[in-house]
């Protein structure tokens, strides 16, 4: 068990390796793979491929149903991720597993505490993990909270928490997908540093540009099989998307110029005073019928607190907001409902829908009190069900039955179900966050068609997402949200490059603000003028 | 007014402070070191009741206080890692099972003493004794602060090193620092090889302890003798104390003293002109303000752990 590594042979491998849940789901069928040392390892796949299944079985939080795996060039049984750290396998976990009340420091030396006879060591604590930091170039501040540090800064304790335990080998799971793309670039720019080290890296993504950067090799999953490995120089991102999703498929988004027509949602010296959260100051815009427009910027930089005002979820403390002619500032939820928003919440999980319902009751909880699924105040069951076989049909929700609880689905299949309920009641202006965020490829792919077929009806959209890829291609113009003012403004997202962005993002550029109010009959010494300055 | 304020400014009153302190303080590290454990232990009554009939009762029957005390402690123990199995391998909700322990504490302990003493009551019938009280050597020479101190029982002296060791455990011990991470993030101790489950035992153990040190102060130091449901609810109002201070050692340290001086406040009012079934609602009035102070305070601060989870 504690044997060391060998002398040869590869950092990690899995040898026919099988994982049957208890309850019958196979979740990883006969993966045979081998990443030598000194070496970074994509591992893509849709959703439910199987890839999370696997890592967890190298970091020993499953164990295989049959098959062995490899570490250090020797078989192991793994009891608990402790056996596998103790080899040397460290992991980051896609949701970081941070305790946010500790200090950096703190958590990177959680479980493996310096100091004598149970005590712990403050001092040497922080003393390990600045120098960590500056051996792998990864800049923390090791006394500053979890919770009050940039989610880039958590990630970089994350790894060092893996170098503290002398990892040989570092899986990281989806590591980008709460990265800015300057932040991205610096892990790639440390995580290569640590191959150059002799470290071995396992990279769990579905970006599959940011994959084709990075790795070495490209191992591709499908349902649980391991569907080939190619070398990095070979592949091209669609030759891998055809590879994981077993047929030709395209992400290229299919956008005719947006129609615009009249102004659908008009916003005008929004403020919001968060007392948790970031405060939204003087934002003006407007977003037409017929078009896409997407709001970028830094997760927890304004744009959930915008989304929620603008869907009903929070009250502005200033400002005006109206959609289709109708003050909304004022309404409650059910009054946003009426004048004809649609919403789909960034935390689904949460605020998207009831997870132990049903399917069809989730599909009808805007619109339960009215023909022709209710009368006098009866629901018809018989209605309920016609309406979430449709829907279930329209929207290829993949479920055996409408009477299935939500929580049953997959990601991309909840997401769906969100989504169907929302564009089935033909909204006049959507307000969609994060509508990809961990759902599979295929599913991308349908939710972008839907956005689209969306705006070609005639609906007004704003998209938030953290993905700048998708929001580029999805998006007629753009808006960029730093803490909780509007930045920039970009008419035309063709030739618009992620790195521009990116750079309004961090604040390293900013348009004025005669550029940011173009257009929206504002006068030149508004109220709005005073709150940006 | 002026003879309240006597009674306030004596050190009799002082000396009452502590005494009546002692099971708060107790209980409340108690209800502590469960809740940063991650599993609210509202059994803490139930315990700290079990622990005073299971001393009273050992103590008489076998001669020994040592014996009662070391017993009454071992069963709220017990109760504690009881709480630990019904949560931890049966999946049973903290609350509910907290108050299922409480009941079964409640009808259990009278079930014990009618069988035993034949007496519905309590243990009035047996000599039991009290623990043993400690004078340090000269303190009485010193005015104020030698009344005030002098002849405290043994517990109360340990109530008052439970704030600085629990301190010293959760911030300084490598126990308490996983205890902390287990309470805050189970996942992400779980995910660095720390032994989640064993940790939450160990903490529901102390936890109740803790409530079985309070439980034994209750029938052999505060009286010499088990009073049918005697705890009077003190279980819960530590609890509330627990949240009072902010989850913090010395926060909970503060509320739980003043919970003390709010009983201690009601007993010594008794004595004077005023209604005594007015004066015994003072600490559960005080605890529903305090409550609502605290719920006040955390409105207008905004809840940081909810931005922790959002994030």
């Amino acid at each position: 068990m504690n044997e060391p590594w060998g002398k040869d042979g590869p950092a990690l491998a899995a040898r026919a390796v099988t994982k049957t849940y208890a309850n019958g789901v196979r979740a990883v069928r006969g993966v045979d793979l081998e990443v030598p040392p000194g070496e970074i390892r994509a591992v893509v796949g849709e959703n439910g491929a199987g890839k999370s299944t696997l890592m967890k079985l190298f970091y020993g939080l499953e164990q295989p149903s049959s098959g062995t795996i490899l570490i250090g060039g020797r078989p192991r049984t793994l009891r608990g991720p402790a056996s596998a750290i103790a080899l040397g396998v460290g992991m980051v976990h896609q949701n970081l597993m941070l305790v946010p009340s500790f200090t950096v420091a703190q958590n990177v030396v959680l479980g493996v505490e310096p100091g004598r006879r149970g005590l712990v060591d403050p001092k040497a604590a922080v003393e390990t993990t600045a120098r960590l930091a500056a051996e792998a170039g990864l800049s923390v501040d090791p006394r500053a909270r979890v919770d009050e540090v940039s989610v880039g800064m958590r990630q970089r304790a994350e790894i060092l928490k893996a170098l503290h335990r002398q990892a040989k080998v570092l899986i990281l799971d989806e590591p980008t997908a709460v990265l800015t793309p300057q932040e991205t670039e610096d892990l790639f720019a440390a995580v290569r540093r640590l191959r150059d080290g002799g470290m071995t890296v396992l990279f769990i993504s579905h970006k599959l540009r940011e994959v084709r950067e990075i790795s070495d090799q490209v191992s591709v999953m499908r349902a649980g099989s391991l569907v080939g490995t190619v070398a990095t120089a070979d592949a091209t991102e669609r030759s891998l998307a055809s590879m994981m999703v077993g047929r030709d498929l395209s992400l290229d988004v299919d956008r005719s110029p947006a129609r615009t027509a009249q102004v659908t949602l008009r916003v005008r010296n929004l403020g919001y005073e968060a007392p948790v959260g970031q405060s939204l100051h003087g934002l003006d815009f407007d977003v037409a019928a017929g078009e896409i427009v997407g709001v970028a910027g830094i997760e927890g930089n304004g744009q959930s607190e915008l989304a929620e005002i603008l869907a009903g979820l929070r009250r502005p403390t200033e400002g005006t907001v109206h959609v289709g002619g109708t003050d909304t500032a004022g309404l409650d939820v059910a009054g946003h409902r009426r004048a004809g928003i649609g919403y789909v919440p960034e935390d689904r999980l949460h605020n998207g829908a009831a997870l132990d319902e049903s399917i069809a009751d989730n599909l009808v909880v805007d619109r339960h009190d009215r023909p022709p699924l209710a009368r006098r105040g009866i629901l018809h069951p018989n209605a309920v069900r016609a309406h979430a076989e449709r829907l279930i049909e329209e929207y290829a929700i993949r479920t055996p039955d409408p009477s299935v609880p939500v929580r049953a689905l997959s990601g991309g299949n909840m997401q769906k179900v969100i989504v169907a309920r929302e564009l089935s009641a033909g909204p006049r202006l959507l307000i969609a966050s994060q509508v990809t965020r961990g759902v599979d490829v295929g599913a991308m792919r349908f939710m972008y068609e839907q956005l689209i077929a969306a705006r070609d009806a005639g609906a007004a959209v704003l998209l938030f997402s953290a993905d700048l890829t998708e929001l580029l291609a999805l998006s007629d113009w753009l808006l960029v949200l730093r803490e909780g003012r509007l930045v920039g403004r970009f008419d035309d997202t063709t030739g618009l490059t992620e790195k521009r962005v990116g750079l309004y993002m961090l604040g390293v550029e900013e348009h004025d603000r005669a550029h940011l109010t173009t257009g929206l009959g504002l006068t030149g010494t508004g109220t709005g003028e005073a709150s940006t300055a | 007014m002026s003879s309240v304020l006597d009674v306030v400014l004596s050190s009799a009153f002082l000396a009452a402070v502590l005494r009546v302190a002692t099971p708060y303080l107790l209980a409340a590290f108690g209800g502590l070191v469960a809740e940063r454990a991650g599993v609210s232990n509202i059994a803490l009554e139930g315990q700290m009741l079990s622990a005073a009939c299971t001393g009273a009762l050992v103590a008489g029957y076998s001669g020994s206080v040592a014996a009662g005390a070391v017993c009454g402690v071992a069963v709220a123990t017990l109760l504690g890692v009881l709480l630990a199995a019904l949560r931890l391998e049966l999946g049973a909700d903290a609350i509910i099972a907290g108050i299922g322990i409480n009941l079964l504490a409640s009808g259990a302990t009278a079930y014990a003493v009618y069988t035993l003493l034949d007496d519905k009551g309590g243990t009035s019938g047996l000599k039991s004794g009290t623990l043993p009280t400690v004078t340090l050597p000269g303190i009485e020479s010193i005015p104020v602060v030698g009344d005030v101190l002098s002849g405290q029982n043994l517990i109360t002296w340990l109530a008052f090193l439970v704030a600085p060791f629990v301190a010293w455990l959760f911030y300084r011990t490598r126990f308490g620092f996983h205890l902390r991470a287990v309470g805050e993030m189970p996942d992400a101790a779980a995910s660095v090889g720390i032994p989640v489950r064993r940790v939450q035992y160990a903490g529901l153990a102390l936890s109740g302890a803790l409530a079985g040190l309070a439980g034994v102060f209750l029938s052999m130091g505060y009286v010499s003798f088990f009073v049918r449901d005697m705890t009077a609810g003190r279980g819960f109002i530590a609890l509330a104390a627990v949240f009072l201070g902010g989850l913090r050692p010395w926060g909970v340290f503060l509320a739980a003293l003043g919970f003390g001086a709010a009983e201690a406040l009601a007993v010594q009012l008794g004595t004077l002109d005023v209604p005594p079934q007015l004066v015994s609602t003072i600490p559960y009035a005080m605890t529903l303000v305090a409550l609502a102070v605290y719920a006040w305070r955390r409105k207008r601060r905004g809840t940081t752990t909810e931005v922790a989870a959002s994030l």
